[in-house]
């Protein structure tokens, strides 16, 4: 591909720009196309539990269906309530959905494959995920009806809380890979035991973004049984589909995050290195379904959560939780001497003599300065360093 | 260096724009909002000089979270905030003599600040982390030079968070709580009696 643009522009920055440009538009086109048989997937896996056909009518076993509902929404009127503020309440829609393609930037689908190989990769996803609530509560304050206030609130202090344990679960991966880097995350050697160490918090990690993403069966700030739509309950067309796009492009990105920081990213599964065969993106895809599998059983199996509930479970269970187990998981990996980068006892012996003679030679040096031997070579340096003394 | 310098304009007069919009704004939660945006673009600021740990921080730390909280509180408060601005250009007076007075401070600072004459001799301290990332050059010193203060820091914020609980708690007799661990504790035979009752007899 790249030589194919090669052949068509010579002038390197703008070949860069195009070449981004291009790529850029790939994961767009690529992650909307996902969304679009998520959605399908979801119909057609909670009908198969739920003894149903899904949908059915559309084109062959209603594979067409996604396009069918795009086209319905896209066709719709967008209704703006007389009593909503204009510009926060349409900002909102737009808000959510550019900051759930924004984090795919820095999402490393093979080795080498990602838009910007940012060093503080997982930062700048905790980032953009945190600003997500933002389209939520704007859109519950703008519409000005007490359900969509309701369900903005509810939203955003389950999305803070639950950032928190998220957050001691990335400190507890980080300690094992040491960096922040997406694809050093996914390439740094893992042993069995450090797996099995990091287990419970991938459960806890799982949860969590059920609840990050407002999925079932933490849907409270959509909850139709109580506060009918939630924050989505003034929207229609365009912009209700620019929020049920977010959401599960969100659903994808947690689940990519989860795969990226828990299931080993691109690799085959297990380390099983005859399986190296097929495509890194291949097994990235499949391990990203997996979850998204568990997304969607969870929604047909839970019952919704109440309230206090949600806020238990994130505060009382999950955080100290997870406090103890990072604080668990560096103390052992410290003892094991397993920590990245860690001074064991060979390379601190090194050290120790390669400081001894530094702190030797600057001692001579200090004092042939003083006894005024070489002083034309060292006048200029010896007040400064009397002065750090 | 133009699409740099460009960069950098766009950040900073969206940064300046929103910072006067936060405190002109009339309505309370669009000045949340482009307090918000000025964040976000402080951010953006540090991304350019390269510090982009603590650009991704500060978005996470402030947007994520306290602004967040403070959205939360505006939104919530039932104000009616032209009461609030009457009083405003009483106020007036006092806040151009402090404002003049900081100008002054600040255009004196700028204009009789010397650097010592042994400034080049000093060795940076940055030296030593040219060839390691701004996250892992932070955590070298934080964790090992600065491991007091950063404790103390740490300390405050937690016993200024036991405070806040401590201050807001109220303990309200009467109420009925979910107490999970005992209901999972609750047996059968604990609350549950059969009897068997023969017709015509009751119990």
């Amino acid at each position: 591909m790249e030589e194919l643009l090669m052949a068509f522009i010579q002038d390197p920055w703008s070949f860069w720009i195009t070449r981004t440009l291009v790529y850029t538009l790939v994961v767009i086109v690529g992650v909307l196309l996902a969304v679009a048989y998520l959605t399908y997937a979801e119909r057609k896996v909670m009908g198969a539990m739920q003894r149903r056909q899904g949908p059915m009518t559309v084109g062959p076993f209603g594979l067409l269906q996604p396009i069918a509902d795009g086209v319905k929404l896209f066709s719709k009127e967008t209704i703006i309530p007389s009593q909503a503020h204009r510009v926060v309440f349409l900002l909102a829609p737009m808000m959510l959905f550019a900051l759930s393609l924004v984090a795919w930037v820095v999402i490393p689908f093979d080795k080498g494959w990602v838009l910007a190989n940012l060093n503080v990769g997982i930062l700048y996803l905790m980032a953009i995920s945190s600003m997500g609530v933002y389209g939520v509560l704007m859109a519950g304050w703008a519409s000005n009806s007490r359900y969509a206030f309701l369900g903005g609130l509810r939203s955003a202090s389950q999305m803070v809380s639950y950032e928190v344990s998220m957050g001691l679960i990335i400190v507890s991966v980080l300690l094992v890979t040491g960096s922040l880097n997406l694809q050093e995350i996914v390439l740094a050697p893992r042993p069995v035991w450090v797996q099995f160490l990091l287990f419970p918090m991938f459960i806890v990690f799982l949860i969590s973004i059920l609840a990050e993403t407002n999925r079932a069966p933490f849907d409270l700030p959509e909850g139709e049984s109580e506060i009918t739509g939630g924050f989505m309950v003034e929207y229609s067309a365009m912009a209700f589909a620019l929020f049920f796009l977010g959401e599960y492009a969100n659903m994808i990105l947690m689940s990519a995050m989860t795969v990226i920081l828990f299931l080993g990213g691109w690799l085959p599964p297990f380390g099983i290195t005859s399986l190296a065969f097929v495509p890194g993106i291949i097994w990235f895809a499949l391990k990203v379904a997996l979850i998204l599998f568990f997304f969607i059983w969870a929604r047909a199996t839970l019952p919704r959560f109440r309230y206090d509930q949600l806020m238990r479970l994130g505060w009382k269970v999950f955080l100290p939780f997870t406090l103890v187990w990072v604080v668990f998981l560096a103390g052992t990996l410290m003892s094991l001497g397993a920590l990245p980068g860690q001074v064991t006892h060979e390379n601190l012996v090194q050290g120790v003599e390669v400081e001894v003679e530094k702190t030797i030679e600057k001692a001579v040096k200090d004092v042939e300065s003083a006894l005024g031997l070489d002083a034309s070579k060292d006048a200029e340096q010896a007040p400064t360093k009397d002065e750090q003394e | 260096m133009v699409v740099q310098a460009f960069a950098f304009y766009l950040f900073a007069g969206i940064l300046v724009t929103s910072a006067l919009m936060v405190i002109t704004a009339r309505n309370p939660v669009h000045s949340v909002l482009f307090l918000i945006l000025a964040f976000f673009n402080a951010a953006g600021l540090f991304v350019m000089l390269g510090a982009e740990f603590i650009a991704m921080i500060l978005v996470i730390v402030y947007v994520g979270a306290v602004a967040v909280l403070f959205l939360f509180v505006v939104m919530m408060l039932d104000i009616n905030f032209k009461d609030l601005r009457k009083g405003a250009m009483h106020y007036i007076p006092i806040g151009i003599i402090i404002g003049g007075i900081l100008l002054f401070e600040l255009s004196m600072i700028y204009s009789y600040w010397q650097f010592a004459p042994t400034i080049s001799n000093i060795d940076l301290p940055t030296d030593q982390f040219a060839d390691v990332s701004n996250a892992q050059a932070l955590g070298l010193v934080l964790y090992t030079d600065y491991v007091f203060p950063f404790q103390v820091a740490g300390l405050i914020l937690f016993v200024a968070m036991v405070g806040a609980i401590v201050l807001t708690l109220r303990v309200r007799p009467g109420v009925k709580k979910q107490n999970i661990s005992e209901q999972q504790a609750r047996k059968a035979s604990d609350v549950l009696e059969i009897k068997k009752v023969t017709t015509g007899t009751g119990v």
